[in-house]
């Protein structure tokens, strides 16, 4: 293996590229019980998530759609994944639990047993340019259940 | 242009171990040590405000600013030195022309003719004015080839017409635009026009008397300039007709407690204290690029452009946009591989030390009518050399073959 490869290697790590060809909760639900759309300006990446709820208020089903690179499309499955059947609260904290091992790069045996396989994302905090693309699907989520029921708008700045 | 690599303290630096590949000049050019000691040298011998102390200093700091601008308007063949304002960069020097000529002089129904490969510099800045004003946007297509489509450019133009205002240079591209065309279509229909040359000034001669443009925008950080120094060019019966753009310091000759005359050209349009160092920064890169030549850099860029292309087409699953023809394009080569997101492919050139371009590029209407979310883009400018771009051919075959050997089910 090349040099360049074992960087490569480290930042697309296959569990990553697996989730990136997986279409296993790709699409819309619909009717959705919460609808938002994020775009990320600098590269124009976008994702649209659709979620239903069932009752208790647990996410019963919720899917992604939209266009990127291998960490946004990535990291959205992931999410997806991981979310499916938490109460809405314990989806925040998640998303919040996420966001802060992305942003302030907490240590990988804290992540909840939710998001274990969130860890494979661990190599792009390397890249901080790269950050925002393994966060827009989860802060575009994080917009639509702040106004569930409405279509939920957010746009990653800078 | 072997020897003036040494000129360019960042190009011995290291990226992620390897040597810096700097691709990205369209976005920003590097700096050569000529520019970067008289911005210190300024601040360290000359700094004060202009154009209003006596004191020895403000002379000086007032005589290296107006000496820049007599450079910057000897390199694009203006009349006289008064025609060449200061804004921040050419996305202001644009707004200038939309916020002062065009809330004067158009009115609803009047129409302004652009293309459809604007940078959002040159487009926003009209679409605000459209809104304002009920003027109406028209659109120059943009061919298969990534070229102007002029016989729809010929019918799109009509007494309607106030304004055509085009990029000389495509930053996505690469095509150069047929400018004396498009001014001279522009002047047979009695319409204003704008060159957005911020793609153009940096690597080939300009010359704004025999193109005979009204207005002409370009930025300094793209031609070894320091960021944060823009010029707008205007025909000089046009600009004193304009209304000042923004209020306060220099644009003023007198001011009353209820109104004010405003001050003759060019500081007119340069309110408040100026970006005095990186102003007399400008001039030093102006000098640097009049000693090599735009011939020379022209004709390095044309070598560089040509390999670069070879290595592209000679790869399978790789597209590349813009013309076929080094001639009709400037040193921007901006490619995608077949099924990779352009982010993806830019960081891993990245890993290999090559600054690359992945994105939109600022022409989000332009990708549309490409259909891709997005390029990888490759340019360059006079440092970089043919051993560079030979490492695209790896670099490209390396993230080709990762991503596929990776992604096969």
């Amino acid at each position: 293996m090349a040099e360049g490869d074992a960087e490569l290697q480290d930042l697309y790590r296959d569990v990553l590229l697996d989730y990136f060809r997986s279409a296993s909760r790709k699409g819309k639900v619909e009717p959705a019980d919460c609808h938002s759309h994020g775009i990320n300006p600098v590269c124009g990446d976008e994702v649209e998530i659709t979620l239903r709820l069932g009752p208790q208020g647990s996410i019963q089903a919720i899917r992604y759609q939209g266009h990127g690179c291998v960490i946004s499309q990535a990291s959205s499955a992931m999410m997806a994944e991981a979310l499916e059947g938490s109460s809405l609260s314990r989806a925040r904290e998640l998303v919040g639990i996420f966001k802060e091992m992305m942003l302030s790069g907490s240590e990988r045996k804290l992540l909840p047993t939710e998001l274990e396989a969130l860890a494979a994302l661990e190599g792009v905090r390397k890249y901080p340019m790269r950050v925002k693309c393994a966060t827009l699907a989860w802060n575009t989520l994080l917009q639509g259940l702040s106004s569930p029921a409405a279509a939920g708008e957010f746009q990653e700045v800078e | 242009m072997k020897d003036l690599r040494k000129d360019f303290p960042i190009l011995s630096r290291l990226v992620r171990g390897k040597p810096l590949v700097y691709f990205d000049n369209a976005a920003t050019t590097q700096k050569p040590r000529q520019v970067l000691e008289a911005l210190i040298g300024f601040y360290e011998n000359h700094n004060a405000n202009i154009h209003r102390g006596v004191h020895t200093l403000s002379d000086e700091a007032t005589q290296l600013v107006e000496e820049s601008r007599t450079k910057a308007a000897s390199f694009i063949r203006a009349p006289k030195p008064s025609q060449v304002i200061f804004t921040r960069n050419a996305t202001e020097a644009i707004n200038l022309v939309a916020h002062s000529w065009g809330r004067k002089f158009l009115a609803a129904q009047d129409e302004i003719l652009l293309t459809e490969m604007e940078h959002h510099s040159n487009l926003v800045p009209w679409q605000m004015l459209a809104q304002e004003k009920g003027v109406r946007l028209r659109f120059i297509p943009v061919t298969a080839e990534g070229t102007l489509d002029m016989d729809t450019a010929s019918r799109l133009v009509s007494p309607k017409t106030k304004l055509v205002a085009f990029t000389a240079a495509s930053n996505a591209l690469g095509t150069l635009n047929p400018v004396e065309r498009l001014i001279s279509l522009a002047k047979q229909a009695g319409a204003k026009t704008l060159v957005d040359a911020s793609q153009w000034t940096p690597h080939l001669p300009t010359d704004v008397s025999r193109w005979d443009c009204d207005f002409l925008a370009f930025s300094a950080h793209k031609m070894l300039g320091p960021t944060g120094i823009g010029v707008l060019y205007g025909r000089e019966e046009l600009l004193d007709a304009m209304p000042p753009f923004l209020g306060g310091g220099d644009m003023i000759q007198r001011v009353f407690l209820e109104r004010f005359t405003p001050n003759v050209l060019p500081h007119k349009f340069e309110a408040g204290t100026p970006n005095i160092a990186d102003a007399v920064a400008f001039g030093a890169a102006l000098d640097y690029l009049s000693a090599v030549g735009l011939m020379a850099v022209r004709e390095h860029e044309k070598a560089l452009t040509r390999r670069a292309l070879e290595i592209f087409r000679a790869e399978p699953e790789v597209a590349v946009y813009g013309p076929a023809d080094v001639e009709a394009r400037g040193g921007v080569v901006s490619f995608n591989i077949e099924g990779l997101h352009p982010h993806d492919v830019g960081t891993s050139f990245d890993l290999d030390g090559i600054a690359i371009r992945a994105g939109h590029h600022c022409c989000q209407p332009l990708m549309m009518r490409l259909k891709v979310a997005g390029t990888a883009r490759a340019s360059f400018y006079l440092y970089n050399t043919l051993a560079e771009v030979e490492k695209l051919g790896p670099a490209l075959r390396k993230t080709r073959e990762f991503f596929k050997k990776t992604t096969a089910v």
